[in-house]
C-alpha cells in the first residue's frame, strides 16, 4: 500500500509499504530518515521514539497505516537546518553520547520533557526517561546533558524577556 | 494482509463483521511485538484510530464513560480525580511512550492476567461497553475476563468505552516488579472504598488465570466495618483486621511459578499488598472525613 504523511514538514510519501510493517520501518527503510534507531522493535529499548502528532511514542509500534494523515517529527527534525537543537547540543558538550544508539531516541523524549516541563527535577528527568535504554553512560552524563539543555533554554528565554 | 481504516464507528463494526478474524489496533503497544516478531499475521488489521468516538470521554452523573482507545497519559492528566485507582495503575504501565499510545480498550482487548487496568477496574466497579453490527451490550467487568489472555468478546464485537463509577472514596493499586518502569507486574493489586453501599471492593492482578476479585475478603472487611460501625465513625482499624483482610486477598490467589516469580512470593506479596493499601486507603478516608468536619 501508499502512504502519505508529514515528516519533519515535509509532505512524505512511501510506496510498497506491507500492511503489517512499522513506522520505524518505514523511516529507515523506505524514506531515508535512519536517525531512530531500531533496537529491540518491543517498545522497552526507546531507542526509536519520535513525535506522533506531538506525542512521542515508539515508532516500532506505530503501524505503518496508521500514521496516514499525520504529523511525524523525527530526530532528524529537531535541528534548525545546520544548528542543533539546544537539547542535542547540551549532550555533545556533557559526554552524554558514547556509541550513540539510544541518543536519537533519549533527544527526541528530553526534547519533550523540556517543552512540558521546561525545569524538570531530578526525579521527574527519570521519569520521563526511563523509557530509554543506554547501555554505555551509566545514565549520569545523560542527566547531565538534560540539566544543562534546561539550563541552557532558562537562560535564553530570559534574554527573550 | 488487508489494512482496514474505518472512519466511523459504523464503519468499524462493518469491517469487523465482514472480516471476523481482522486484528484491531488502537495503540498497537501489543498487535505490533505481535507483528514484529510474526508470531501472528492475521488476515487484516482494523486501525481504530480514526474513529472519534474511542479517542475521548463524557462524565455524566457519577459515571465516566471513558472511550476505548484514550491513551493512559490522558487518564492521568485529565480523570485521576474521579479514577484514582485507575490512574494509579496507568501510572505503572510500561514507561511514557508506551503510556502515550496504550490504552484501556487494548488492555482489555488482550486479556493478559497481568494487565494493569484490570485490578483497578474490578475495584472501581464498572461495565465494558461492546458492540457489533448485531447491536450493543454492555458486560460486567466481573464478567468480562473469561481465562487467559480470553474475554468475553464475539468474534464480531468491538468494545467502545468503559463505563466506570467516579470514585466516592479513596482507591489504591499497587504492583511488585524488578524496577520502577517497564514491567509486567509479578503480581498487583486493587482495591476500592465503596461507603455508598458499605463495601470494599479488590482486584488481584497476575496471580491466576484471569484478573479476579478476592470475594471471601471483601466479605470480611465489609462485616468488620459495619459490626464496628466504623464507615460512621471514620474509626481506626485493628492492625489484626488489615492483616487478616491480607490472608485472605492471598488465598483468593491461584498464582503459578513463571519467570517473574514464584507461587509462594505472590502470594506473599499479595497479602502485604493488600493489608497495605487497605491501610492506606482507610487513614485516608479518615483523613477526609475529619477535613470535611
Ligand atoms: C514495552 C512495553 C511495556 C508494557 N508495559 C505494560 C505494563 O506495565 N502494564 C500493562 O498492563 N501492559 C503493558 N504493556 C502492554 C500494553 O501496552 C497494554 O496492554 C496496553 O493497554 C495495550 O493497549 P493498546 O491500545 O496499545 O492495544 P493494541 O496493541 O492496539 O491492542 C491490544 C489487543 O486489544 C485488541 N483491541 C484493541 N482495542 C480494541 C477494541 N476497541 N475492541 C476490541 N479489541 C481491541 C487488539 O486487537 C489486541 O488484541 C506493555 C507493552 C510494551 C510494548
Ligand atoms: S526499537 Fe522501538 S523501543 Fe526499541
Ligand atoms: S551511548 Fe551507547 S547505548 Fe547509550
Amino acid at each position: 500500500m501508499r502512504i502519505t504523511f508529514t515528516c519533519n514538514g515535509r509532505l512524505t510519501e512511501a510506496d510498497g509499504v506491507w500492511e503489517g510493517e512499522s513506522l520505524l520501518y518505514v523511516l529507515r527503510e523506505r524514506v531515508g530518515l535512519p536517525g531512530s534507531k531500531n533496537a529491540c522493535e518491543q517498545g522497552e529499548c526507546g531507542s526509536c521514539t519520535v513525535y506522533l502528532d506531538g506525542d512521542p511514542v515508539c515508532s516500532c509500534l506505530v503501524a505503518a497505516g496508521q500514521v496516514q494523515g499525520r504529523e511525524v517529527r523525527t530526530v532528524e527534525g529537531l535541528a534548525d537546518g545546520d544548528e542543533l537543537d539546544p537539547v542535542q547540543q547540551a549532550f555533545v558538550e556533557a559526554g552524554a553520547v558514547q556509541c550513540g544508539f539510544c541518543t536519537p531516541g533519549l533527544l527526541v523524549q528530553t526534547h519533550d520533557l523540556l517543552e512540558r516541563q521546561a525545569q524538570p527535577s531530578d526525579a521527574e528527568i527519570r521519569e520521563a526517561l526511563s523509557g530509554n535504554l543506554c547501555r554505555c553512560t551509566g545514565y549520569e552524563k545523560i542527566m547531565d546533558a538534560v540539566r544543562l539543555a534546561a539550563a541552557r533554554r532558562a537562560e535564553s528565554a530570559e534574554r527573550v524577556n | 494482509m488487508e489494512f482496514l481504516r474505518p472512519s466511523t464507528w459504523d464503519e468499524a463494526l462493518a469491517a469487523k463483521a465482514e472480516y471476523p478474524s481482522a486484528v484491531p489496533i488502537a495503540g498497537g503497544t501489543d498487535v505490533m511485538v505481535e507483528l514484529n516478531f510474526d508470531r501472528h499475521r492475521p488476515e487484516a488489521l482494523i486501525d481504530l484510530n480514526r474513529v472519534p468516538e474511542l479517542h475521548t470521554w463524557e462524565i455524566d452523573d457519577d459515571v465516566v464513560r471513558l472511550g476505548a482507545s484514550v491513551p493512559y497519559t490522558r487518564i492521568i492528566d485529565h480523570l485521576t480525580d474521579r479514577l484514582p485507582g485507575l490512574s494509579l495503575a496507568a501510572h505503572t504501565v510500561g514507561s511514557p511512550q508506551i503510556r502515550n499510545r496504550g490504552s484501556v480498550g487494548g488492555n482489555l482487548g488482550a486479556a493478559s492476567p497481568a494487565g494493569d487496568a484490570h485490578p483497578a477496574l474490578l475495584a472501581s466497579g464498572g461495565r465494558v461497553e461492546v458492540a457489533s453490527v448485531r447491536g450493543t451490550r454492555m458486560i460486567p467487568i466481573d464478567d468480562f475476563y473469561l481465562g487467559v489472555k480470553r474475554n468475553a468478546l464475539e468474534e464480531d464485537e468491538l468494545i467502545l468505552a468503559v463505563h466506570i463509577p467516579s470514585a466516592t472514596a479513596p482507591q489504591q493499586f499497587s504492583k511488585i516488579g524488578t524496577r520502577n518502569a517497564m514491567v509486567i507486574a509479578v503480581c498487583s493489586f486493587g482495591i476500592g472504598l465503596h461507603p455508598e453501599t458499605g463495601t470494599v471492593r479488590t482486584g488481584i492482578g497476575s496471580a491466576a488465570p484471569t484478573p479476579r476479585r478476592a470475594t471471601d475478603a471483601e466479605e470480611f472487611i465489609a462485616a468488620e466495618l459495619a459490626d464496628a460501625g466504623l464507615w460512621a465513625s471514620r474509626g481506626e482499624l485493628a492492625a489484626s483486621t488489615a492483616q487478616r483482610f491480607g490472608e485472605l486477598v492471598a488465598q483468593a490467589a491461584s498464582p503459578i511459578d513463571d519467570v517473574r516469580g514464584s507461587a509462594a512470593y505472590r502470594r506473599h506479596a499479595l497479602s502485604v499488598m493488600a493489608r497495605r493499601t487497605l491501610t492506606w486507603t482507610w487513614n485516608e478516608y479518615r483523613t477526609a472525613g475529619r477535613a470535611a468536619a
